[in-house]
C-alpha cells in the first residue's frame, strides 16, 4: 500500500483551512494567502508626500472588498430531488497561481533555448525574417497569428535553437496502428497518443492524419473519455492540429468545438488552459469557424470562464478573445455580443489586477479592451463601467513600478492601455459624454515611459505623444503642467527622434502655444525657438508645416518672439521653403506679417539710437 | 531624455493654472486648431505596436531562460472510495479528480464535465416530477449556456442544438434516456471501427452504458468494503460521504467478472 499524502483533492478548490504537511508532499498555496484584487480605483485618489522616489506616483487605494462567502466546495450533496440553484462558481475574486505546470503563457514567454553564439544570431534573423512577414500581412489587413502550448519534454536536450522537433513524422500506415492500438488498449494509451502527438508536430503527419477516414472522431472520442490521462493527450493533439498553418487541418478540428467550450466550465487548471489555447487558434482561422463558434455559445462560455480565479485560465481566456476581435466581422457581429455581457466588467478588473501574478492575463485584456475601443461600438458603454479611471490609475502604477525593477515586456501592456485612452479622450462628443482627464500625475508617467522606452522600443514613444496630444488639445491643466513641472526640454529633445515623433511632439507645443500668451512666454523662454529651427531645417514638407503654425501661434501671442527669431537667422531658415507650393503661402504670411514689419522696426530702432549716439 | 532631477518632487497637489486666452479660429493660411485624435483599428499608425504584439504571441520575443520543471511527487492514490488510480503530479490528479469525481451523479454514478451539465442531468433523469411537469410544459432545457430555450422533449432540444447551435447531431453530453442495453463491443477492429463508441475506458460493461451521458459502471454498490487508503482526516471523510462521489468499486466488480483491470497512469 503506498503512502499517500493527505487527502486534499485537486488544490485550490476546497477547504480554506490549512491542512498540515506530511514530508514528500508539495504544499499547495493555500486560499489566505493568495494576493488580493486591488478594490474598485476611485476617481482621484489622494497624493502620497513620499519624498524622493515616485511615490507620488502610488496611488492609496481602498482596500480589498472584505468577502466572507465561502470557497465553494468540491461536489455538493446531490441527493436532493430538485436540483439546488448553482453558487457562483468561484465566490471571491482573487488571481491564483495555477498548479505549477499551468503557470501561464506569460510566465513562460521565453524561449526554451539556451543557443550559443550563432544560435543567438540565427534566432535574431528569424525573427526579422518573422517581423517582415507580419508588417506585410498586416499592410493586407492579414495579421494573423497562433499559440503553441508544447510540453517542456520535447526540447532537444543540449539547447540547440531552432531545433524544436525532436521526433520523426508519421506515416498513414503508423497512424492508423496508433489509433488502433489506443482504441484496443493493448498498450499503455497515454504514450501511444504522446508518440501520435509528437507526429503531429510536422505538417506532413498533420495533413496525413485529418485525410484518413475516421481519425478525426476517434480523436474526439479519445478527447471526450473519462479517463483524464487518455483526455489529456488527445486534448494536446487537437491543439497541435490547430496551431497547423494549412488551414484545411485546422478546419478538419471543428466537429471538437461544442466539446472544447462545454469543457471550458470545468475546474481542472491545465486542460482548461489547453481548450482555451486550442479555441484562440482555431477562432483566428477562418470566418467559417467563428460562424460555428459564435452560435454555439463561444460568448457566454467565456463570460463564464472568465470568473475563473487561475492565472493560466484567464490568460488563456484573454488569447482566445483578444483573437475574436480582431477579426474582420467584429464591429459588427463580435463585440456587440461582448459588450452585452458580464466580459468588459471583468476585464476592467482584470486588467488593473495583481501586476505582478496577473501580468500576462492584463497584457491580454488590455489588447482586447483596445481592439473593442479602437472599433467605436459603444464606448460609451466602457465609459459608464470607468474604464477611463482604472486605466490611468493603471498607468500610474505601471509607471512607479518601472523605475523599480525592470519589468520586461512592461510595454506590451502600456501599449494598448495607451491606445485606449487616447481613442477615448477622441470619443465624438455627440455620441456620448466627453470624456475629460485632469490628472497631472498622468504627464509625468508618460514621460517617464517616453524617457524609459526611447532607446528599446520607441514605437512607445509616438503612442506616449499621442496621448500627451490628446491630453493638451483641450485641457489647459495638462498644458500648463508641461511647463510649470519643467518637462520642456524632454519634449523638445523628441525633435530630433523620427518623423512621427517629431510631428506629435511640434503638435503638442502647438497645442500649447495656441493657449495664450503666458503660454507663448513660458515657451519662449525655455528655449523652444531654437529647436525650431532645427525642425525647419529638415525636409519633410509635413514636419515642417506643424513648425511654422508653431511660430505663427509664437508670433502671434508674443511679438518679440518675432525679433528674436529674427536675429538667430530665422529669416534665412524660412527661406529654403519659399518655393515649395505646401509651405509657401504660410512661409510669406510669416514674413509678411511678423518677420518683415520686425526688422523694420528693428533697423529704424537702430537708426533711432545711432541718430542719438555721439557721433565719433 | 532630460528630465528634471526630483521631477515627482516637484509635483504638488494643486499648480497655479497659467491664465487661458479664449480660442478663437486659426487666421489663415494658418490652419491649425488643436484637437483630439483618432485612430481607428486598421490605421498604420499602429503598426508597429500591433507587429511587436504578434512577435510576443509567437513567442519570439525574449531571451533565454530556464525552463521550469515540472513539479514531480511521489506516486500517490486518489483518495475517492474504490478509486486506484495512480498518479505523480499534481495536475493529473486534479485532472482525474475533475473528468471523473467532481461532478458526478449519485443516482446513477455518472460523471459529467460541468455543473450545468450534471444539474440537468438530474432533473431530466432522476426527478419524477420533472416528467409530470414535463408533460404539461416545455422543460427540457437548451444546453448552450446563454441560450433559455426550452423545450417538449428530448429530440426537440437536440434538434435545437443541431439546428440553431450547430452542435454535432452525435453531441456526446446529449444522450436521451433509455433503458439500459447489454450490447456488447467485442469484435476486433479490422480497420478504424467508428461505430465504436466514443469513450474507450473499460471495455466490457462500459459497452453497456454506451447510451448514457457519461461513464460509470452501472452496478450500484451500496457501501465501499474496501478500507480506504491512506489517512485520512475527519473533515474529508465526512465531505466523501456527502458529495456523491462514492464510487463503487471497479476493482471488486472486475475481480468478480474475472478481468484484470487497474487503471493505472503510468
Amino acid at each position: 500500500m503506498q503512502a499517500s499524502p493527505r487527502p486534499l483533492g485537486p488544490p485550490h478548490s476546497l477547504l480554506g483551512t490549512p491542512l498540515t504537511d506530511t514530508p514528500g508532499t508539495p504544499s499547495y498555496p493555500l486560499t489566505d494567502s493568495f494576493p488580493t484584487l486591488p478594490g474598485p480605483p476611485s476617481t482621484r485618489a489622494p497624493i502620497s508626500t513620499e519624498p524622493g522616489t515616485l511615490g507620488l506616483l502610488r496611488t492609496l487605494r481602498p482596500g480589498p472588498p472584505v468577502d466572507a462567502a465561502p470557497w465553494r466546495l468540491g461536489p455538493g450533496s446531490r441527493k436532493c430531488a430538485v436540483p439546488c440553484r448553482h453558487l457562483p462558481r468561484w465566490s471571491r475574486r482573487r488571481l491564483l497561481p495555477s498548479a505549477s505546470a499551468a503557470i501561464g503563457m506569460w510566465s513562460r514567454r521565453s524561449c526554451r533555448y539556451r543557443p550559443d553564439a550563432s544560435g543567438l544570431e540565427e534566432l535574431r534573423a528569424r525573427r526579422r525574417e518573422q517581423e517582415s512577414a507580419l508588417r506585410k500581412a498586416r499592410r493586407q489587413q492579414q495579421l494573423v497569428s497562433k499559440r503553441l502550448l508544447r510540453e517542456d519534454s520535447l526540447v532537444n536536450g543540449d539547447g540547440q535553437a531552432g531545433v524544436e522537433i525532436a521526433v520523426e513524422p508519421l506515416s498513414d500506415q503508423e497512424i492508423l496502428q496508433l489509433l488502433r492500438d489506443v482504441q484496443r488498449g493493448t498498450e499503455e494509451r497515454k504514450k501511444l497518443l504522446s508518440r501520435l502527438r509528437q507526429g503531429l508536430q510536422h505538417k506532413e503527419t498533420q495533413q496525413k492524419f485529418v485525410r484518413l477516414e475516421g481519425s478525426m472522431r476517434v480523436l474526439i472520442g479519445l478527447f471526450t473519455s473519462s479517463l483524464a490521462n487518455v483526455q489529456m493527450e488527445a486534448a494536446r493533439c487537437l491543439h497541435e492540429l490547430s496551431h497547423s498553418c494549412d488551414p484545411a487541418v485546422a478546419e478538419a478540428c471543428l466537429p471538437a468545438t461544442s466539446y472544447l467550450l462545454t469543457y471550458l466550465s470545468g475546474h481542472s487548471v491545465e486542460f482548461t488552459e489547453l481548450c482555451l489555447y486550442t479555441l484562440g487558434n482555431l477562432a483566428v482561422e477562418s470566418d467559417a469557424v467563428r460562424k460555428q463558434l459564435l452560435p454555439q455559445g463561444i460568448i457566454p462560455a467565456l463570460a463564464s470562464c472568465i470568473q475563473s480565479p487561475h492565472v493560466a485560465v484567464l490568460e488563456g481566456l484573454g488569447y482566445v478573445l483578444s483573437q475574436l476581435l480582431q477579426a474582420r466581422e467584429a464591429p459588427t457581429k463580435i463585440i456587440p455580443l461582448v459588450l452585452d455581457s458580464v466580459l468588459p466588467q471583468h476585464m476592467l478588473q482584470l486588467v488593473s489586477s495583481n501586476l505582478e501574478l496577473g501580468m500576462g492575463v492584463a497584457v491580454e485584456f488590455a489588447w482586447c479592451l483596445h481592439y473593442i475601443v479602437c472599433s467605436h461600438v459603444n464606448n460609451t458603454l466602457l465609459i459608464s463601467q470607468g474604464i477611463v479611471s482604472t486605466l490611468v490609475l493603471l498607468l500610474l502604477e505601471l509607471a512607479s513600478v518601472m523605475s523599480k525593477a525592470a519589468t520586461e515586456g512592461l510595454e506590451l501592456l502600456i501599449c494598448p492601455v495607451l491606445r485606449c485612452l487616447s481613442n477615448l479622450l477622441a470619443e465624438d462628443e455627440t455620441e456620448g459624454c466627453k470624456v475629460q482627464i485632469q490628472d497631472e500625475r498622468l504627464l509625468v508617467a508618460l514621460f517617464l515611459f517616453m524617457q524609459y522606452f526611447l532607446q528599446q522600443h520607441p514605437f512607445l514613444v509616438q503612442e506616449c505623444l499621442w496621448l500627451l496630444n490628446n491630453l493638451t488639445a483641450d485641457e489647459p491643466i495638462f498644458c500648463s503642467a508641461v511647463l510649470t513641472m519643467d518637462l520642456l526640454p524632454a519634449l523638445l529633445q523628441l525633435l530630433s527622434c523620427s518623423r512621427m515623433v517629431t510631428l506629435l511632439a511640434l503638435t503638442v507645443l502647438c497645442n500649447i502655444a495656441e493657449k495664450g500668451p503666458a503660454y507663448c512666454y513660458q515657451l519662449h523662454q525655455k528655449a523652444v525657438l531654437p529647436s525650431l529651427l532645427s525642425t525647419l531645417a529638415l525636409s519633410d514638407a509635413q514636419v515642417v508645416g506643424q513648425s511654422l503654425e508653431l511660430l505663427h501661434l509664437l508670433f502671434l501671442h508674443l511679438p518679440e518672439a518675432a525679433d528674436d527669431f529674427l536675429s538667430q537667422a530665422g529669416l534665412q531658415a524660412l527661406e529654403q521653403h519659399q518655393d515649395n507650393p505646401q509651405l509657401q503661402e504660410r512661409v510669406r504670411a510669416l514674413s509678411e506679417t511678423y518677420l518683415q514689419p520686425a526688422a523694420a522696426s528693428l533697423i529704424s530702432c537702430a537708426s533711432a539710437s545711432a541718430a542719438v549716439l555721439p557721433s565719433s | 531624455m532630460l528630465l528634471p532631477p526630483e521631477l515627482s518632487v516637484s509635483l504638488r497637489v494643486e499648480r497655479p493654472l497659467l491664465p487661458v486666452r479664449p480660442r478663437t479660429p486659426p487666421r489663415a493660411p494658418f490652419c491649425f486648431s488643436p484637437s483630439r485624435l483618432r485612430f481607428h483599428r486598421q490605421h498604420e499608425f499602429f503598426e508597429d505596436g500591433d507587429i511587436h504584439r504578434h512577435l510576443y504571441l509567437q513567442d519570439i520575443l525574449t531571451n533565454v531562460t530556464e525552463v521550469t520543471e515540472r513539479s514531480k511527487v511521489s506516486e500517490f492514490c486518489c483518495h475517492i472510495v474504490g478509486c486506484c488510480q495512480v498518479f505523480d503530479t499534481l495536475e493529473g490528479y486534479e485532472h482525474h479528480y475533475n473528468t471523473l469525481h467532481r461532478n458526478m451523479c449519485s443516482f446513477c454514478k455518472r460523471s459529467f464535465p460541468s455543473v450545468h451539465l450534471l444539474d440537468t442531468h438530474i432533473l431530466e433523469w432522476h426527478d419524477s416530477l420533472f416528467q409530470i411537469m414535463a408533460e404539461k410544459q416545455n422543460m427540457y432545457q437548451c444546453l448552450v449556456e446563454g441560450c433559455a430555450e426550452k423545450f417538449k422533449s428530448s429530440k426537440d432540444r437536440k434538434d435545437h442544438l443541431v439546428k440553431v447551435h450547430l452542435y454535432p447531431s452525435d453531441f456526446r453530453f446529449d444522450k436521451p434516456k433509455k433503458a439500459k442495453s447489454s450490447t456488447k463491443h467485442n469484435k476486433p477492429p479490422s480497420k478504424l471501427d467508428v461505430s465504436m463508441p466514443m469513450d474507450v475506458n473499460v471495455e466490457t460493461y462500459e459497452q453497456s452504458q454506451a447510451d448514457s451521458m457519461e461513464i460509470c459502471p452501472s452496478e450500484s454498490v451500496e457501501n465501499p468494503t474496501q478500507p480506504m487508503s491512506g489517512p485520512i482526516s475527519s473533515l474529508q471523510e465526512k465531505k466523501l460521504y456527502k458529495s456523491r462521489s462514492v464510487f463503487p468499486l471497479c476493482k471488486l466488480l472486475l475481480q468478480g467478472s474475472g478481468l484484470h483491470m487497474c487503471w493505472s497512469s503510468t
